[in-house]
């Protein structure tokens, strides 16, 4: 289970692991695509009838999910888009456990997200970076593998392979402090991606960066996603952004939260810059802005 | 595809350069404690200020020189130990209950509750009346009775600190070790105490100037002595800290 993308991620670069992993590696490999062909037709996270009432029954009561339904397939790069309050952040929370739904029913890989959180199932990235200040680039990185018990020489070599994907393969042994906010969110992801977990959450992961870092990292997103073959459910208040990176974009309104429309982004990977220079590129964001709007009702 | 490369933001120094510039750096510090001697001695040479009413530095100096020329038969060195001695052995004992009571504190909420009136109490002591209690206690001359003091003394602002930098953690850390599903022990070990670490210590430095004074006689050379050492001490401990990141 643990190394079951250890392939697609290695693949591209010359794969360091000890010979006496390596076969293990395969023996999990032909395991995880019996798996993966069983599992395939089932979607990776299904969202039934979800509501989310914050205070319920209070004064200050809010509906912040009502009656939200969504199928997040293997392999799918799904972007949830809204305005601030429309709940999509919470959304990504329940599916995280880092919030309980007030009622309906979540299953991530066909677990409850309890038990999915329980079994590491999935990588969360921030829209702040949150390393820890006292601990070195690769020392950040390696904070899941430290808690998931992984020995020492396991843990270095996952994560200088996780600092190269993301391109700072010699910034391992510098504090967080000494990069810059866009350097930061990629070790952020490299720590998310090191235990090789099947779905990445992204909660607004570039929202604080500028607009040229922000596509660059749309780039290298859209480039580690096809390396590595993960699912990503990616939550933005750009549009342009979500249309770029996925191929759903998931539109949701607020008060209540609820999703008013699903949009299928029909641009062919793998995109570059010069997709966002393309006429469909443009009709889509047009497209998702009418929907945004639609729902407000002006 | 679009290759982006990076150019490295941080670049090393020669240690040249970097001699160079923490000599830049400390060089208005000492100019200033410097200028501040030499204003000092002229003010009592050009105003001729009574010995007994504000002695020279140079004089203090001298002083201080002839007492340690006579080595251990000097009142002044053996008092200054006297001192430190238990100052130090107040500090450790007391420091160590607090920051040790303020981990079993956070780890188990019903405790805290359940301790915070004994903290309280304790620090509420008035010094003046605690400092015959001991006395009684230990035996006058037992250097036991004035570490009590001193333990007493800094163990609340040591506690209190520790407790706040244990609990003071920002949301989206403790999130992020959630969605590790990481244990309570791990969550201490590796987010928690380390976010302690600089709330201790400026509790420790605190601490430091208030044992001399608890150990009663407040030599000034022993408490900056004292002083500088948990500065040093915190320096090696937290090399991460914003506090200590290089001058640039």
């Amino acid at each position: 289970m643990v190394s079951l993308h250890t392939r697609r991620v290695c693949r591209g670069t010359t794969c360091r692991a000890p010979t006496q992993y390596r076969r293990l590696f395969y023996i999990s490999e032909i395991l995880g695509q019996i798996m993966a062909a069983v599992k395939s037709a089932a979607p990776v996270i299904a969202v039934r009838d979800v509501n989310k009432i914050f205070n319920a029954g209070s004064e200050e009561q809010v509906i912040a999910l009502q009656n939200i339904n969504l199928d997040i397939y293997a392999g799918e790069f799904v972007s949830l888009i809204g305005p601030s309050g429309c709940g999509k952040s919470t959304l990504l929370r329940l599916i995280a456990d880092l919030l309980q739904p007030s009622d309906g029913d979540l299953k991530v890989n066909d677990k409850t997200p309890h038990q999915a959180r329980l079994s590491r199932e999935y990588g969360m990235v921030f829209q702040a970076a949150t390393l820890y200040d006292w601990r070195t680039v690769t020392q950040n990185v390696q904070l899941p593998l430290e808690i998931m018990g992984y020995p020492h020489h396991i843990r270095k070599h996952r994560a200088q392979e996780m600092l190269e994907l993301v391109e700072l393969g010699n910034f391992g042994k510098h504090y967080p402090w000494q990069l810059s906010g866009g350097m930061q969110q990629r070790v952020a992801i490299a720590r998310a991606l090191a235990f090789e977990p099947s779905l990445l959450l992204m909660d607004e992961p570039f929202g604080a960066l500028d607009e040229f870092t922000r596509e660059r990292m749309n780039m290298e997103l859209l480039r580690i996603w096809d390396r590595t073959g993960i699912t990503v459910v990616f939550v933005t208040h750009s549009i342009p952004e979500a249309v770029f990176l996925s191929n759903r974009v998931v539109v949701m309104s607020p008060r209540p939260g609820r999703i008013t429309k699903m949009i299928d982004i029909d641009l062919p990977y793998p995109r570059a810059f010069e997709t966002r220079q393309q006429p469909r590129f443009f009709e889509l964001i047009t497209d998702v802005r009418e929907h945004l709007r639609e729902a407000h009702g002006f | 595809m679009t290759e982006v490369t990076l150019t490295p933001i941080v670049e090393t120094k020669p240690w040249s350069r970097r001699l160079r510039e923490q000599i830049r750096y400390y060089v208005p510090t000492i100019l200033i404690a410097v200028s501040v001697l030499v204003i000092w001695e002229l003010a009592v040479r050009l105003f001729n200020i009574q010995q007994f009413l504000l002695p020279r530095p140079t004089a203090i100096l001298d002083e201080l020189l002839g007492e340690l020329r006579q080595g251990s038969q000097s009142i002044l060195v053996e008092a200054t130990f006297a001192t430190l001695y238990s100052a130090i052995g107040g500090f450790l004992v007391g420091c160590g209950a607090g920051v040790l009571v303020a981990l079993i504190t956070a780890r188990w909420t019903v405790i805290s509750e359940a301790m915070m009136p004994f903290a309280i109490a304790a620090n509420s002591v008035p010094i003046i009346a605690f400092a015959p209690i001991t006395n009684n206690w230990f035996g006058l001359t037992n250097p036991a009775s004035k570490m009590a003091i001193v333990a007493v003394i800094v163990f609340f602002p040591t506690m209190i600190n520790t407790v706040r930098g244990l609990t003071l953690v920002e949301p989206r850390q403790l999130e992020l070790m959630e969605s590790y599903a990481a244990s309570p022990w791990k969550v201490l070990r590796s987010l928690r105490i380390p976010n302690a670490l600089p709330y201790i210590f400026s509790a420790l430095r605190v601490a430091s100037a208030l044992s001399t004074i608890g150990a009663v006689v407040a030599e000034f050379f022993g408490g900056i002595f004292f002083y500088v050492v948990v500065l040093l001490v915190e320096r090696w401990v937290m090399p991460w800290h914003v506090s200590f990141r290089e001058p640039s």
